[in-house]
């Protein structure tokens, strides 16, 4: 499975032609929030009228990702989200209340079905095709790379859009801070590793992938697998999913040039990572990526822009040129509050 | 080579009864589960009438095993799930690939919905609780973890289309290796939340539905939950007890028409239907029985009708639409409706389009009416169309 | 009748989100729905609500819908004449 094209609006430059690495922004405080581009020059205003944030952010990225592959129209179209269209959900939900359920309107209700992003792209694109949506937390992503591979293994498509999106509001920000997901003092994405404490920052974004069966001869990477298991009863545990992946994936660990983790900061999430960079992964160079774009169900979506931008590069920039090796084989690993694990494996074209 | 997916196992909670012989009882006696709401706390209580399962949620919790505190959707899951796992005869899933394949749209929003009275006057106000299981997937997982089911946990949310995208996706999981059994299908229970909703589409009835009648007015919402159990060929030999029927066919096409309407020619309902005959290796003629998306709305009805019309020109099936019996459960419809066309290719049966009175004019064909069995139903359709253009259709046959 | 239409277009360009259309744009006799300004049948249960919030005035038949809505004329013809007195 080849990643032909990649679009990703995160809170880093992500999107389009960006300084991102050159220039990693730094965020003080418990979030990190996406630059959005200007969607005028992307979706014509008459339909953006009605979309809100995260609609608009999964459309951009779709279509910016069909752009990039000289695609009209793909054979499917799958999103995964966890919350899916929060902010509708809150304006319906809190309209619903402060109004005692009289008077009110449509808009925010009919866009805060999960299935939105899929379904307007499908819209815009007039794609009859497959379209699928996940919502199964920290598993979104991974379930639906799992439904793009067998589509693509199965001959019902020979290419399929796919995202993984999730967004941040200011009512789930407090939700989710009153339970304890957050960092209650200030601190920066930059720092978080060296200051573990309790809480992460939060995160969002939207990443869009255009994968195909066949090799193009210009392809990101090549999705070698993907794996995800729910709540693994110990580190034990984890460790042989990781060593019985990578055997189906024929792939020793020496030959892993890059680790991406979800480490988050937090103390009681990131003990299995501390634990397999001790044992299992002692030489690969690793990069925290949630430094990046923060913590989010379906943040294993920018892993995988971030992981196929690195092999399309060649070598891991966050290396030091003298110690940069050709990159050959990414593997990512990424667990979401300790319920939904998952793995991938990217490797060169 | 197309490995066939069998069915093992059914079961249903709906509002005609708690168990599939109390839904198939209500079928049989043409007794539907319409109703002025009953337990839904809304403002709208005396006008709109609903499908809702006749359980409060104490009642609920005791049968399910969940504590009270637990959103109403993954009560109604955990009990029409433990019947179709409990319906195989299967003692034990050590040792085999299992998966559970849950579809919803509504999460927990019973619950959540409760949190925001509080929270919205005081962000530091409302019970936690109340929310820590809001989102769809956290339902899938209170319900994986009661089954014991850890091996592959999914959720698929797509409108109306859900849980029949999820028998879909289960059966692929099967048919490509990965799974050995998978209970698939989804639930929702009834919100005030939804309730709203679809009353500002203003497509609600305000009396029971009368779906592809003339005169039908819109739907009314019901509430459930419904999942059948899949299994390989290899696997199902090694069961006790005869197996329902196999998955035959299915499709997943979207008619990228409108957000919330149907196209008018009902693109996306014929190309889902389309896909599943080509999937089953089947004829239109080959259908006894079309359980149909039959929500009652103008539209909806309209265009599925549209569709039949063409795809079966010249053979038009016996058909009907259960949702007179049931109101529209949303993400739970593909799932209730899969295990009412399961069970009746099994034994012979065809379900009426109850208070059916006016046919739709300009279509060549009019639902059944009676409840009937027959010498033999060998193939049934079943539609699934929901917001978003989301059309699936599935079939099931006799093995 | 004439600041009852001004006052609709501002409503309807609000309500309905018409980033970009100014009052002035939105001709009083104009189509609102198909080609003229591109409204759609979502719009349409948007202009209910609007009605009913603002102008107070309730369709409760949405099949009214398209006659009524047909333009800001016909949409301030119909508030005026029911139009619920004040108490």
């Amino acid at each position: 499975m080849y990643i032909r094209a990649a679009s990703n609006i995160s809170p880093q430059n992500t999107f389009g032609n960006q300084p991102f690495l050159s220039e990693l922004i730094e965020y003080n405080g418990d979030r990190l929030t996406c630059i959005e581009p200007d969607y005028k020059t992307l979706i014509d205003p008459k339909l953006t009228r009605r979309m809100s944030r995260i609609i608009k952010m999964g459309v951009a990225a779709g279509m910016d990702c069909l752009h990039q592959a000289g695609i009209n129209a793909p054979d499917a179209i799958i999103t995964g989200t966890a919350y899916g269209c929060l902010e509708d959900t809150n304006t319906f939900l809190s309209k619903m209340v402060q109004q005692n359920e009289e008077a009110l309107a449509p808009t925010a209700f009919i866009q805060s079905t999960h299935n939105t992003i899929s379904a307007q792209i499908a819209l815009l694109l007039q794609c009859h095709r497959y379209n699928n949506t996940f919502v199964n937390g920290g598993a979104s992503f991974e379930n639906g790379l799992l439904d793009a591979m067998m589509l693509l293994y199965e001959g019902e498509a020979s290419n399929v859009l796919i995202g993984g999106i999730d967004e941040i509001t200011i009512n789930s920000h407090a939700i989710l801070k009153r339970m304890g997901l957050y960092r209650r003092k200030p601190v920066s994405n930059f720092e978080l590793f060296n200051t573990p404490g309790k809480g992460t920052m939060a995160g969002e974004g939207s990443a869009f992938f255009l994968l195909s069966r066949e090799a193009s001869g210009n392809d990101w990477a090549k999705i070698d697998g993907v794996s995800s298991f729910y709540k693994p009863r110990n580190v034990a545990e984890i460790q042989q999913h990781i060593r019985t992946f990578l055997l189906t994936q024929n792939t020793d660990i020496n030959e892993i040039g890059l680790l991406l983790t979800g480490s988050n900061g937090d103390l009681k999430n990131v003990a299995v990572y501390e634990q397999l960079l001790q044992y299992d992964f002692d030489n690969v160079p690793v990069i925290n990526y949630k430094a990046l774009c923060g913590e989010y169900p379906t943040s294993s979506a920018f892993a995988m822009w971030l992981a196929a931008h690195e092999i399309k590069n060649g070598v891991c920039s966050f290396v030091s040129s003298r110690n940069q090796i050709p990159l050959k084989k990414v593997l990512i690993y990424n667990h979401y509050q300790n319920i939904h694990h998952s793995l991938i494996l990217l490797s060169a074209c | 080579m197309d490995q066939p997916v069998l069915i093992a196992g059914v079961g249903v909670i709906s509002a005609i009864g708690n168990t599939v012989a109390q839904n198939l009882l209500s079928l049989e006696q043409e007794k539907t589960g319409i109703a002025p709401i009953q337990y839904l706390d809304t403002e709208h209580r005396d006008e709109f009438p609903v499908g809702e399962v006749k359980l409060s949620n104490d009642e609920l919790a005791e049968l399910s095993g969940f504590k009270p505190c637990i959103s109403r959707t993954a009560m109604l899951s955990l009990i029409a799930a433990k019947e179709a796992l409990t319906d195989t005869g299967i003692t034990n899933l050590l040792g085999l690939r299992t998966g559970f394949i849950s579809a919803n749209t509504v999460g927990g929003m019973d619950k959540t919905e409760d949190f925001f009275r509080d929270f919205l006057a005081d962000n530091t106000k409302g019970r936690l609780r109340n929310v820590v299981n809001h989102e769809c997937g956290a339902v899938t997982n209170l319900v994986a973890d009661q089954l014991g089911i850890r091996h592959h946990v999914s959720t698929i949310s797509t409108a109306c289309s859900s849980s029949a995208n999820a028998i879909m996706y289960g059966a692929r999981l099967i048919k490509n290796n990965m799974l050995d059994v998978v209970i698939a299908g989804g639930t929702d229970a009834l919100t005030r939340f939804t309730l709203n909703g679809f009353n500002t589409l203003m497509i609600l009835d305000k009396q029971p539905c009368q779906p592809f009648d003339a005169n039908r007015r819109g739907l009314n919402l019901g509430e459930g939950a419904g999942y059948v159990v899949l299994v390989s060929k290899r696997f199902a030999s090694s069961l006790k007890k005869e197996l329902c029927c196999t998955l035959s066919g299915y499709h997943n096409a979207n008619d990228a028409y409108h957000q919330t309407a149907s196209s008018p020619e009902g693109t996306g309902s014929l190309l889902a239907m389309k896909g599943a005959l080509q999937k089953a290796g089947l004829q239109s003629s080959d259908i006894d029985y079309i359980n149909l998306h039959g929500t009652g709305t103008q539209n909806n009805d309209s265009s599925e009708g549209a569709a039949i019309s063409r795809l079966f020109t010249g053979h038009y099936p016996k058909m009907s639409s259960t949702k007179a019996f049931t109101g529209h459960t949303l993400g739970a419809s593909g799932g209730i409706e899969a295990v009412f066309s399961a069970l009746a290719v099994q034994r012979g049966l065809v379900y009426p389009n109850l208070r059916f009175e006016t046919p739709m004019e300009g279509l060549p064909f009019t639902p059944e009416t009676r409840f009937s069995k027959q010498p033999e139903i060998k193939h049934v359709l079943s539609n699934s169309f929901g917001f978003g253009g989301n059309c699936s259709s599935l079939i099931f046959s006799k093995p | 009748m004439d600041k009852l239409m001004a006052d609709l277009k501002e409503q309807i360009i609000e309500q309905l989100n018409l980033q970009d259309v100014k009052p002035e744009d939105i001709g009083d006799d104009q189509a609102l729905f198909g080609d003229g300004l591109g409204l759609d049948s979502i719009d349409a249960l948007e202009l209910i609500v609007l009605l009913q919030q603002k102008y107070k005035v309730k369709l409760s038949n949405a099949e009214d819908g398209p006659k009524i809505f047909r333009s800001v004329r016909t949409i301030a013809e119909f508030i005026e004449s029911n139009k619920i007195p004040n108490a």
